[in-house]
């Protein structure tokens, strides 16, 4: 199959889907979209559209990364506006298509906007604040070609890099790498033609690629969305790095707990093998590269490039001190090139435009996009892809929307469990992989989450070490042990026991720990502690010297208070709503939360009427006034 | 020694046994480490170090609370205990009648929808306390229609 033959199939293709007279429904069926109803609105779109079906097509296309819009669809009528619609439920996809696909009323009271300009009622998208800061390089294709037809792929310009790839020298790709100075989007930001090049120049016939799509870090879901809504481009990327470095198997490492990126993957593993683009002799010529999935088991430590080389040679998942590096001395002991799969990705487009298209983007040290997982308390939620230098504050306000329910900032934690946690002071900080490091934070694989005031940063700090603790692998004595103690320490001052020199300790711990252990893992467990105690000291001061907890979350220090003037007195729905039968009524009708109880379940303030409002948490709990502590007639608890 | 009985293929062995008997048991680890040429204890080893495996039988539909960050911050501990109450199991356990076990998970992907339970493979996003109670039971196939 010679390149030219597949370009002229594909367009066939593409001009009968996009060119012609059908019109196309697209609807995001990656995972965020499926848990919030997309199949439910595929199946309705499909029921609407009966008798249409020459006219008409239902395609899944993946995820454009507006999570807290899905579902979404969008409707591609020939010689209109291409639209896109937010929120959509089964019950309005008749009047969509009444109004749009049968009639000329595009509903754009449904609308997000439209993909095409100059509409003079619609919304263009791209000039949506939420997109207008973003240079979506890696989400090009997302929610808009269907991972499920190579021939989209094709059509945008895909395996047109490893096309040209295969007719240069690897010296010449090399090069153009080196120009474009990408540096790995796992975390590290290790240089990745430093990385290619030492591959290459390793000892040995047999060499292999890996692609990390491992993607531990609670938080993080770029990768996710990449393999279900573009999966070709990591398998393009993977061919040019067998091509270069002379490796002809690759592997792709991918957690299990992604199973329909694992599908997605194999159904393009498959087309693309079809089609004479993976396997032998890859558009004639005689470079050989195939592919294999191989599904993670549950460790967070198998993210680590040692610890997965391990795990794919059917071992437990322990790192292993470096050097010699997996580049020189990696899978079953040959040279290894690990990379993640957003920087596999990027590789495709740098042969095609050039390292200096590359690097024409973002900062000196830091060029490109970096692509982001936005989560926790915003409005908008997703996936967001901005030139590194981007402020933190445009990231969180300008695209993020800012904190939702109105509620106040206060900090952000990037880089996972391996990073740290940043306040208001340091939102200008640009993003970029030497600004993050110096405020103490790392770039890690992408993950922000936004906390607000109702968030505890000592019970943040807590629940990361708690992570690192259960996914130690225990090879090291330091991180093994030492991060049980970091979290009992925590634990502790959680629950008001600690005292001001558990703070001393757990500065000193942590710097011990990250000096004695092996990988990085260990190395960065202790970051969510040591930035929690640089930046929000005063909140471990309140929980140790006046067991208070100021965002009044941690349980001990926390009493949930019934206010009496608030009080409807005459509806029951705390009384039913608590578990632990802790509510009862005064004499005078007012409910009253036994603190003897109480559970903390927090069931009560979800459940009382928001005209009334009627139930808050208090911190310390010696706030809670005598009188209305407990049943009177009950025997006290106390000794 | 035949391709197929390398060592390398034990993880996913596994897998492919506990996705079809819902759990790994001692016959089966037994049989896998002899068909590998490898010793009961080495495949234990392994079996044991990832968090995927489970020893005892499943129930027939598996509750999965996450706790990744976004999840937590979002209330996931809360949403747990609920779970954890309304099935009057702990986590980890399995329902008497066998029909539901609970167990945490670190983070499936899914933050924007915090906090987020898997059952079976279906996700439900922004879980509280109260919606715990109103999903399990319609889920239990022996509660009054």
């Amino acid at each position: 199959m010679t390149p030219r033959r597949i370009d002229r199939l594909v367009r066939m293709d593409w001009q009968a889907l996009y060119k012609g007279e059908t019109t196309h429904i697209l609807v995001g069926t990656a995972t965020c979209g499926r848990a919030a109803g997309s199949m439910a609105v595929l199946e309705a779109f499909r029921r609407e559209i009966a008798g249409l079906e020459g006219k008409v097509q239902v395609s899944e296309v993946g995820c454009m990364g507006l999570c807290s819009y899905e579902p979404l669809a969008v409707i591609i009528k020939p010689g209109d506006f291409s639209v896109c619609y937010h929120h959509v439920t089964p019950q309005v996809v008749p009047q969509l298509v009444e109004g749009y696909i049968r009639g000329d009323d595009p509903c754009l009271e449904l609308a997000l906007g439209t993909l095409e300009g100059g509409g003079e009622e619609a919304v263009y998208i791209p000039e949506l604040d939420l997109f207008k800061h973003q240079e979506r390089v890696l989400l090009r294709n997302c929610g808009y070609n269907s991972p499920l037809e190579i021939s989209h792929y094709i059509a945008s310009g895909g395996y047109r890099g490893l096309s040209m790839a295969l007719k240069l020298k690897p010296a010449q790709i090399l090069n153009e790498l080196e120009k474009s100075g990408l540096r790995g989007r796992g975390g590290a930001g290790f240089p990745t033609a430093a990385k290619w090049a030492a591959c290459s120049q390793a000892k040995g016939k047999t060499r292999y690629v890996i692609c990390n799509a491992d993607e531990g870090d609670p938080g993080a879901f770029m990768d996710r969305v990449l393999l279900e809504s573009d999966p070709h481009a990591i398998l393009e990327g993977m061919a040019i790095a067998g091509y270069t470095t002379g490796a002809r198997r690759g592997y792709i490492y991918i957690r299990d707990e992604y199973p329909l990126a694992i599908e997605r993957l194999k159904i393009a593993l498959n087309q693309a093998t079809e089609k004479g683009l993976l396997g032998r002799k890859i558009l004639d010529s005689g470079f050989s590269f195939t592919i294999e999935i191989v599904r993670g088991a549950g460790a967070f430590v198998s993210g680590e490039e040692t610890a997965m080389i391990a795990a794919i040679e059917g071992r437990r998942s322990w790192p292993e001190s470096r050097p010699p590096y997996p580049t020189e001395a990696g899978l079953w002991g040959r040279p290894t090139l690990v990379n993640n799969v957003k920087t596999l990705a990027y590789i495709p487009l740098i042969v095609q435009k050039g390292g200096g298209w590359f690097a024409g983007t973002g900062t000196g040290n830091s060029p490109g996009t970096a692509l982001f997982a936005l989560a926790g308390k915003l409005e908008n939620t997703g996936l967001a892809e901005v030139p590194m230098g981007t402020s933190l504050r445009t990231l969180i306000y300008a695209i993020g929307g800012g904190i939702k329910k109105g509620r106040q900032f206060k900090a952000v934690q990037i880089g996972g469990p391996s990073g740290g946690c940043l306040p208001e002071s340091m939102l200008d900080t640009p993003i970029d992989f030497d600004s993050l490091k110096e405020a103490g934070a790392i770039m890690g694989s992408g993950g922000v989450i936004v906390m607000d005031e109702d968030n505890c940063m000592v019970d943040t700090a807590r629940f990361f070490i708690d992570f690192s603790r259960q996914e130690s692998c225990g090879k090291c004595t330091q991180c093994r042990i030492g991060t049980f103690h970091l979290f009992s320490m925590l634990d502790d001052i959680t629950k008001g026991k600690g005292a001001l020199k558990s703070l001393e300790d757990l500065q000193r711990l942590s710097l011990d720990i990250k000096e004695g252990s092996l990988c990085g893992l260990g190395k960065a467990a202790p970051n969510p502690v040591l930035t929690t105690l640089r930046y929000f000291r005063n909140e471990y001061e309140a929980h140790v010297l006046e067991q208070r907890c100021p965002a009044r979350v941690c349980r001990e220090l926390t009493a949930y208070y019934i206010l009496p003037e608030k009080c409807y007195r005459g509806c029951d729905h705390c009384v039913l709503a608590c578990p632990a039968e802790a509510i009862f009524s005064d004499e005078k009708g007012v409910k009253v939360v036994d603190q003897e109880k109480c559970t903390k379940c927090g069931s009560c303030e979800l459940v009382c009427p928001a005209e009334y409002n009627a139930v808050i948490r208090m911190s310390p709990v010696r706030l809670v006034p005598l009188n209305r502590r407990t049943k009177p007639g009950t025997p006290s608890k106390e000794p | 020694m035949s391709p197929r009985r390398n060592r390398r293929h034990l993880i996913t062995i596994l897998q492919d046994v506990q996705s079809r008997e819902g759990y790994l048991s001692h016959d089966a680890l037994l049989q896998a480490a002899k068909f590998l040429g490898m010793s009961s204890a080495t495949a234990w080893g392994v079996a044991t170090f990832y968090k995927q495996f489970r020893f005892t039988p499943p129930g027939r539909q598996s509750v999965r609370v996450c706790l990744g960050t976004a999840c937590h911050l979002a209330g996931g501990q809360l949403v747990l205990d609920a779970v954890a109450r309304e099935l009057k199991i702990e986590v980890g356990g399995t329902t008497e009648d066998r029909e539901f076990d609970l167990d945490r998970v670190a983070c499936i992907g899914c933050c924007a929808l915090a906090p987020v339970v898997t059952i079976g493979k279906d996700v439900y996003p922004g879980m509280t306390p109260v919606k715990v109670e109103e999903v399990l039971v319609a889920l239990n196939p022996l509660s009054p229609p």
